[in-house]
Formats: C-alpha cells, sequence, structure tokens
C-alpha cells in the first residue's frame, strides 16, 4: 500500500510541475490541483497508514491497546483541502476574467507589465 | 485580562473586518472605522509590547490544550515588535488609501479585505504552532490575490496571474515540508519540534526538509532565483496596495525564516553556506535590477529584492551581532518600504505618471513634500545618523568578524547600488527641469483634492518618517530591542521553556 502511494505521490507532483510549465493558462490551473492533491496525499502517507484501527479507547482500559491510526494528518489534510478548494475557485475566476480582459491564454502573450512606463 | 492578551491584536482586527463588511456599502464609514481601528490597534499592540517587554515570552494554549497538543500561540519579543511595527504600517496605509483609492475600488469591499490581511499577518507573527502558520500565510496569500486584482486592470490581471501562481507553488512546498517534518517526528508544535528536530540521527533527512521550508519561504520572501513575481506584480495595484505588500509581505516571508532556522533546524555548516550564496545573490541580482528600470514603483520593487539580501545574510552568518543587524534592518525595512511606496503613490497623484523619465522639476513646484521625501530616501540609503545606517554597521562588523569578504563586498556593493538609485530618482523626479506632461482628463490630481484628502495623504508618510528618524536618532534603544531578540532566538531555550512549562500553570 505504501509502495502504490508513493509512486501515486511522485506521479502527481511530476505531473503537476509538468502542467505548471505549460503556457496555456488552464493547464497551470490543473497543474496547481495536481500539485495540491499530491500534497495532501504525501501528508496522508507521512503519517503513517494504520488499518481498521480508529483512535478509540476501549470502555475497559485507560490507554490505548494497539497501535492506531493517528487523527492528526487527517485533521490537516481536511484543512488543506478546505484551504485549496477556495484559492483553486478563486483562481479559476481569476484566469477567467484575465482571459477576457488579455484575450489570450498564453502566458508567453502576457507581457504588458513588462513594456517600459 | 492579561492572560489573553497575546490574542488580542487578532480578536481586534477580526472584529474589525466583521464590522467593515456590515457597513459593506457605508464607504464613509468604512473610511473611519479603519482609521479609528487602525489607532486602537496601535494602542493594543503597543501594551502587548510593554508587557513583553518587562514580563518576558507569554504563551496562550486555545482551547486549554496543553502544549504540544493544542494550537499555541507565542508572542516572545520577535512577534511582539512585529505586530507593532504590522500596527504601525497598517495605520498609515489606512489613511493613505482612503484617500489615495478610488470609491469604485473601495465599493468592493476593500477595507474588509485590508484589515483581513492585518489578521493574517498578526496570526503568523503570534502563532507557536508550524500547521497554524501555513493556515496563516494561506489566509494572507488570499487577502492580498483580492487586493492585488481589486479594480481588475489589464497590468493587474496579467500581474496577479503570475503573482498568484508562484505563491501557491510557495504554499504547496511549505505544506510538502510541513508533511515531510510530521512524517519524521510526528509533531506540528515548533517548541516541541524544536527538541524532537534535534534528536533525528537521519541529518540528511533533516536537510532536505529545511531546504524545502527554504524554498517555500524563500518564494514568499523573494530571495534570489526565486524573487521573479515580486518586480512583476508589485506595481500593477494601486499605491496603497503595493505600500502594505512592500511594507509586510516579504517580510512574513523573513520572519518564517528567522524563526524556523532558529528554532527547528539549527543550521549546519551546508545549510549556512546555502543562505549565505542565495543572500549574496539576492544582494548583487535586486541592486543591478533596481538600476535598470524606468518605472519608479518598479525600482521600488526590486530594491525590496535587494534589502531582503541583507536580512538573509544576517541569519547566514549566523552569530549574535549579525542577528541582531538582521533583525534591527527588518524594523527599519518595514517602515520604509511601506512609505517609498506611499511616496510613489503621491508623486503618481501629483503628476499623473510613475515613470522617471517622464518626471522632474518636483522640487520647484513643491519644496516642502520634496523636503519631506528627501528625508524618507536619505533614511534608505542610511546616511548616518539615519535609519539605514546602523543595521549595516551590526552587519558588516559581523561579517568582518566571520572574515566573510563575499558578505562584507556583497554589503558595500548592494549600499553603493541602493545610494546610486536615490542620486538618480533625485536628480531625474526633483532637480530635473519640468517635462510637460500631456494633461489627464478625469485624473484626480493632488492640487484637485480636498484639504481634508491631501492630509490623509500626506499624513501617513510625515508619520511613518518621523518613526524613521526615530529609529535613526533613538538607534540604541532599537538596538536593545533587537539584541534582545537576537539573545531569545540564538538562546531557543527560553521560548522552548514558555511554551512547554506553561502545563503546570494550567493544573
Amino acid at each position: 500500500m505504501e509502495v502504490v502511494l508513493a509512486i501515486i505521490i511522485g506521479v502527481l507532483y511530476a505531473a503537476g510541475i509538468y502542467m505548471i510549465l505549460r503556457r496555456s493558462l488552464v493547464k497551470l490551473i490543473l497543474g496547481i490541483i495536481i500539485l495540491g492533491n499530491g500534497a495532501n496525499l504525501l501528508i496522508f502517507l507521512l503519517g503513517r497508514i494504520t488499518k481498521g484501527s480508529p483512535p478509540i479507547i476501549p470502555e475497559d482500559s485507560n490507554v490505548f491497546l494497539s497501535a492506531y491510526a493517528d487523527p492528526v494528518p487527517q485533521a490537516l489534510i481536511l484543512t488543506a483541502i478546505v484551504i485549496s478548494f477556495g484559492l483553486q475557485s478563486f483562481a479559476i475566476i481569476l484566469i477567467k476574467r484575465a482571459y477576457k480582459v488579455v484575450k489570450t491564454d498564453d502566458l508567453d502573450e502576457m507581457n504588458e507589465i513588462d513594456q517600459d512606463s | 485580562m492579561t492572560q489573553q492578551l497575546v490574542i488580542y491584536p487578532l480578536l481586534l482586527q477580526l472584529f474589525l473586518s466583521i464590522l467593515l463588511m456590515f457597513s459593506w456599502k457605508k464607504i464613509s464609514w468604512q473610511r473611519v472605522i479603519s482609521i479609528v481601528g487602525g489607532f486602537i490597534n496601535i494602542g493594543v499592540s503597543l501594551w502587548l509590547f510593554s508587557y513583553i517587554w518587562e514580563n518576558g515570552t507569554q504563551t496562550v494554549q486555545s482551547g486549554n490544550w496543553p502544549a504540544p497538543f493544542g494550537i499555541t500561540f507565542v508572542a516572545d519579543t520577535f512577534s511582539a515588535t512585529l505586530v507593532l511595527l504590522t500596527a504601525i504600517s497598517g495605520l498609515a496605509v489606512s489613511s493613505f488609501s482612503s484617500a489615495s483609492i478610488v470609491v469604485a475600488r473601495l465599493k468592493f469591499g476593500y477595507f474588509p479585505i485590508f484589515h483581513f490581511l492585518l489578521l493574517g499577518l498578526n496570526g503568523a507573527f503570534l502563532t507557536g504552532d508550524i500547521f497554524n502558520l501555513y493556515v496563516w500565510f494561506e489566509i494572507i496569500l488570499i487577502s492580498s490575490f483580492v487586493l492585488i486584482t481589486l479594480g481588475g486592470e489589464k497590468a493587474q490581471l496579467e500581474g496577479a496571474v503570475k503573482y498568484f501562481t508562484l505563491n501557491i507553488l510557495g504554499s504547496t512546498i511549505f505544506l510538502t515540508a510541513i508533511a515531510v517534518l510530521y512524517g519524521l517526528t510526528g509533531s506540528l508544535n515548533m517548541a516541541d519540534l524544536s527538541l524532537k528536530v534535534a534528536l533525528i540521527e537521519n541529518r540528511g533527512l533533516v536537510d532536505i526538509t529545511a531546504v524545502l521550508f527554504l524554498i517555500g519561504f524563500g518564494i514568499k520572501a523573494a530571495v534570489f532565483p526565486l524573487y521573479f513575481w515580486l518586480p512583476d506584480s508589485y506595481h500593477t495595484p494601486p499605491s496603497a496596495v503595493s505600500a502594505i505588500f512592500g511594507g509586510l509581505l516579504t517580510k512574513v516571508g523573513v520572519y518564517a525564516m528567522l524563526r524556523v532556522f532558529t528554532l527547528i533546524f539549527v543550521p549546519d555548516e551546508f545549510l549556512i553556506n546555502t543562505i549565505l550564496i542565495i543572500a549574496f545573490l539576492t544582494l548583487i541580482s535586486g541592486g543591478l535590477g533596481a538600476l535598470v528600470q524606468n518605472n519608479l514603483r518598479k525600482v521600488f520593487s526590486y530594491l525590496i529584492i535587494c534589502h531582503i539580501g541583507y536580512m538573509i545574510a544576517g541569519l547566514g552568518l549566523y552569530t549574535e551581532v549579525a542577528i541582531a543587524g538582521a533583525i534591527f534592518y527588518l524594523i527599519h525595512d518595514i517602515v520604509i518600504k511601506t512609505n517609498l511606496f506611499m511616496i510613489s503613490g503621491l508623486i503618481y497623484r501629483i503628476k499623473g505618471t510613475n515613470s522617471i523619465r517622464s518626471l522632474g522639476g518636483l522640487y520647484a513646484d513643491s519644496p516642502k513634500i520634496s523636503f519631506l521625501i528627501a528625508i524618507a530616501l536619505f533614511s534608505l540609503v542610511g546616511i548616518p545618523p539615519l535609519s539605514g545606517f546602523w543595521p549595516k554597521l551590526s552587519l558588516l562588523s559581523a561579517s568582518f568578524s566571520a572574515e566573510n569578504w563575499w558578505i562584507v563586498s556583497a554589503i558595500l556593493f548592494a549600499s553603493f547600488i541602493t545610494l546610486i538609485i536615490i542620486a538618480k530618482i533625485w536628480a531625474n523626479v526633483f532637480w530635473k527641469d519640468k517635462v510637460e506632461l500631456p494633461k489627464r482628463l478625469n485624473f484626480r490630481y493632488f492640487h484637485k483634492l480636498t484639504t481634508v484628502k491631501r492630509s490623509q495623504m500626506i499624513g501617513p508618510i510625515v508619520f511613518l518618517t518621523l518613526v524613521s528618524l526615530y529609529i535613526g536618532f533613538g538607534a540604541e534603544q532599537i538596538q536593545q530591542v533587537s539584541s534582545r531578540v537576537a539573545d531569545e532566538l540564538m538562546n531557543n531555550q527560553q521560548y522552548i521553556d514558555a511554551v512547554l512549562n506553561n502545563n503546570q500553570n494550567l493544573n
């Protein structure tokens, strides 16, 4: 399981970076989304994967009896997902506006700000 | 009453933003609330600072969860100083923006978002939890996206796309670094991390994590190979927005670096060399970039990058004198950079352009304003006894005693470049003969504004110039603050004790 997840995370990071390096604005956003998902999975993996033992102490005991799944990474991922959701929806609106105003989705042609003024 | 003092600046900004959202359509109310709120904020921050100064580091455990299990808010002298500086810049910018930003932009929630930005800044300075730091960074980021795109001009949107992409990439790398760090230690509390990272045997892995943090914060702080988004975006929004960006946003990255690399990752030789090389190249490339620009605000944008190099150099030298120099420079830089961008906005209002070639004759037109601007510019260069001089002295003496001639030469080079640039600006904008500019219709020139508006624009510049003068002439007090901060950063046991030993007080 860990190996599969590690490979998936690697592929997501590579694909995300590749898409960010493309010139098209839409691919840029896709790249950011994919990269964010890779980061979330990475937190999940590095929080150690434990199958089928929720962090609940049994009634007749005061301590955990076996290894339990760490709840913190899941809380972190949840926070990160919410944040990236907000940012991505902002980004999509931004590129839509930028496309309407600049009339291109090619990043190389967005060079008005480099003009000497 | 003073038990929760640490989070009062946060609560105040949150309260102000909510209040401002309730008066969404009433722009004149928003102006009053924002400025009055700015004054209250300075009061609260001063209270926090003086309390910390007398009683040492204070902590608040949110939800009463003892550290390291809950989120801790920590105010040591470093945080308190930066919260105070945020309050000072924040007040200046709220007054300046209420006069200089057109009503059409203010109607789309400029002030609420501005106070959310200040909330994020205060939160980032006060938190003691690394994931919470990430969350505050995102709050800063989303508010700054809105501020940079508000108005939706062509150049603004182009700049925003670049600003957005690189900053979100930086955040993702920061998140990755947190993931790896959590995998290594199983903790998120910075004080606890400091203890646990020191025990890890695989130092190679620790170095890789540290480099991930360095890249993440480096993008935010705009250091050498990662700064290209900054000069492409900072000159596009209204100058009031650039003022708060230039004064505080990049400095959050520097703050995070100083905090993380003194507390969690105590730099080994590899990290020190990396940081020093970055500092050297940042000083050189930022200075050279500023030399060739023609737009006044682009020149200042490159100067931000150049001067970030000083603080990174202070961190890289890693002695108490050097860190104290970096802190002093940080204090000086926040005030002066906010001021510079407001000055460029003032010049834009007077002349209708920011192009150095087309400007001219400002001294003949308005000698009083020119004199005011001259003080700010000379403080930037660091002509003794003005404020830029003292931190450079500490940094130079630290790099001399470390016998690091590369950094010595870079610091001197950057100072000379700054001097040349300021001389160029002075000669072209103020002394050169007046260039006839085409009159812009419907443009709100400075002389057409009402007296109230004019004083709202000049007032903050006078205020920040006075603060700069105080930093220069009261250098001894500022040096005391910076030495104490440097002492607290280098001997991080105090911080750790304050956070972790607080548990006993709760029981």
